[in-house]
């Protein structure tokens, strides 16, 4: 029997495991018709999965975190069994921004944070003085990975992000339309929008978000709880059909056909070749060397589908940070039951995957791959650092909001 | 703070009704690519009450304009991609001025629901007296809906038409290849779908594939 399940995504790279999973009959396997639905909008998705047109979707990490904290304007009440992937962002900078960096920037190479950082703080003085107005910095969503790991990295920069720049609302498939009319500066958003940008002429690659934040968390699979309730054994297949097809999609042998599916009309409707940068990790940087990103997009490496608590608890301190909501015990444990690896371990125990035996680890303390505590021992993780060499402890946040 | 970002060509404008503009006038703001159904939901509005209706298009200068009509009701088309950086603002604006809802009544699920399934959501400002919002979001409900059936009622049509051309065609190929006449051509792909289960414009198009695959050059 077949069950069919409606899922919305959001036109961008890190949707490639819900498209392989459908494509290359992963799902089927399972006994799952996936009816994969494109959407304009987060609002959109969360609404549609609100009223049960949708069972699951492609969702930013840190928006299922907010609906169960009450921060959206309707209730969401999802669960996240899985992530679909780390990494995958990239920050762009328009033509007129990157004259004004240039200078500074000629001893610039490569797309690390640092030093990428270090220059914009440098530089935005000039740009302010030249443009008559502060830098406008889009973002995809105030609940977005992109959101926080702009912020995280302006200010470990020295620039506050509140105050010494503006930050815009952009959905997705838009930001490059927003540069080229010359009402964002600078963007932080998902493949392949970086690389349109580029190719129309009207940005360059300025730093990663793989260099911010190595091995990070970006989007999840939100799954209604309603379905939860009543199929747990069809979310343990869609599991474990994502956790197979993110397998696939991290085979550099199948990078071609997997840009090719994305490219079809259905999905991202472009030419292939502008999903290909995530894939391969080469992005062009500043001084027009090709730069090979390490991890710029991990769809199943360094058990990159694995639900971490300590990742939704990370995003659940920022939105603390940024005064989005204020931290408070009871919010703590609503926030670790969004995120449920319990589920994950379930769906895919006694199928050969090496689990690991905690489900929360200090984010950032990896500077090499290091083996982990799992099932069968032969778990690597890392490295895992922020650019700016800090930790997350997700303990000391539970306990009492710091370690951050 | 956040601010809307612009990407397209400012394209608004604002229409007042022949009422007397009294205090208690509603103001609705309608976000809307779609300048034909736009019209149709200002239309039905009128009908509604005593509302003073401005329409945007576009993402160009959607803030300012909300910023300037100081809407009391803001109906979007689930389509528009502008809502993310609508509900953005909303939770920012919602602190410093006019405190603004998602929907009027949220213990109403039912009413959600047809909202979104009609393809509309509206922001609400907090405090409005629920009878008084309530027929002008039923309105926008309604007329979304209708919108929605005569488009559904349209792609119907065009695809009846690309079937006939399709057939049309495949007659013309073999009434050629098979020396038929037009009725002979057209019974013979009857005939065909009909043993095979098919749409005869399944057939027709099958038929037209292979005749080009075979004859390259040549219908």
């Amino acid at each position: 029997m077949t069950t069919a399940l409606n899922i919305a995504f959001m036109p961008l790279v890190d949707a490639s495991l819900l498209i392989a999973a459908h494509e290359l009959g992963f799902a089927d396997q399972e006994g799952l018709a996936l009816n994969l639905i494109r959407e304009t909008s987060w609002a959109n998705i969360r609404d549609r999965m609100v009223v049960g047109h949708f069972q699951a979707a492609h969702m930013l990490a840190p928006l299922p975190i907010a609906g169960r904290l009450g921060m959206s304007s309707l209730p969401l009440d999802t669960i996240v069994p899985m992530a679909l992937g780390l990494g995958g962002n990239a920050v762009t900078i328009s033509t007129r921004l990157a004259d004004v960096v240039a200078p500074d920037a000629g001893h610039l190479s490569g797309l690390d944070a640092g030093p990428a950082g270090r220059v914009l703080k440098n530089s935005l003085a000039k740009f302010e003085k030249d443009m008559g107005r502060k830098m406008v910095c889009g973002v995809v969503h105030p609940h977005s990975s992109h959101n926080y790991e702009l912020r995280y990295w302006l200010n470990a920069s020295g620039i506050d992000p509140d105050h010494d720049v503006e930050i815009a609302i952009v959905p997705p498939p838009l930001m490059p339309d927003a540069m080229a009319a010359g009402s964002v500066d600078l963007f932080c958003v998902g493949e392949p929008w970086n690389t349109v940008s580029v190719a129309r002429g009207h940005g360059h690659v300025f730093t990663t978000k793989a260099s911010i934040w190595r091995s990070s968390p970006e989007k999840v699979l939100a799954v209604s709880n309603r379905l939860h309730d009543q199929q747990p054994e069809t979310v343990a297949a869609l599991v474990r059909s994502l956790v197979q097809a993110a397998n696939w999609c991290a085979d550099p042998d199948h990078h071609v056909q997997l840009a090719e599916l994305l490219a079809r009309p259905h999905y991202l409707d472009m030419e292939p070749k502008y999903v290909m940068a995530a894939l391969s990790g080469l992005f062009h940087d500043i001084a027009g060397q090709l730069v090979a990103v390490p991890d710029f997009f991990l769809p199943a490496q360094r058990l990159a589908t694995f639900p971490w608590q300590s990742h939704a608890l990370w995003f659940y301190s920022q939105m603390v940070r940024w005064g989005q909501t204020n931290w408070d015990a009871q919010m703590v444990e609503r926030v670790k039951q969004t995120y449920r690896p319990d589920i994950y371990r379930d769906a895919l125990r006694g199928f050969g995957v090496d689990l690991p035996a905690a489900d929360m680890k200090v984010e950032g303390a990896l500077a090499d791959e290091l083996p982990v505590g799992s099932t069968q021992g032969r778990l690597f993780l890392g490295p895992d650092g922020f650019f700016d060499g800090l930790l997350f402890d997700p303990s000391a946040f539970a306990k009492d909001g710091g370690g951050a | 703070m956040w601010h809307g970002a612009v990407t397209s060509a400012p394209i608004w404008h604002e229409v007042c009704f022949d009422i007397p503009m009294a205090s208690d006038t509603l103001s609705v703001l309608i976000v809307d690519e779609n300048a034909i159904r736009a019209s149709i939901i200002e239309a039905g509005l009128s009908e509604a009450g005593d509302v003073n209706v401005t329409v945007v298009h576009g993402l160009h200068g959607l803030v300012a304009e909300i910023e300037r009509v100081s809407p009391d009701v803001i109906v979007v088309d689930l389509e528009h991609a502008s809502r993310d950086l609508l509900e953005a603002y909303f939770s920012i604006s919602r602190s410093v001025q006019r405190p603004i809802a998602m929907f009027v009544d949220k213990s109403d699920p039912g009413w959600i629901e047809a909202a979104i399934d009609a393809g509309v959501s509206s922001y609400v400002v907090d405090g409005l007296r629920q009878d008084r919002v309530k027929p002008i979001i039923d309105t926008a409900i309604s007329r979304f809906d209708a919108f929605r059936r005569m488009q559904r009622e349209l792609e119907a049509t065009k695809d009846q038409l690309a079937a006939r051309t399709i057939v049309e065609r495949a007659k013309g190929i073999l009434m050629r290849s098979r020396d038929l006449s037009e009725d002979e051509a057209y019974n013979l792909l009857r005939k065909s779908a009909m043993n095979q289960n098919r749409k005869i414009a399944d057939v027709a198009e099958s038929l037209i594939s292979a005749a080009d695959l075979l004859a390259p050059g040549d219908e």
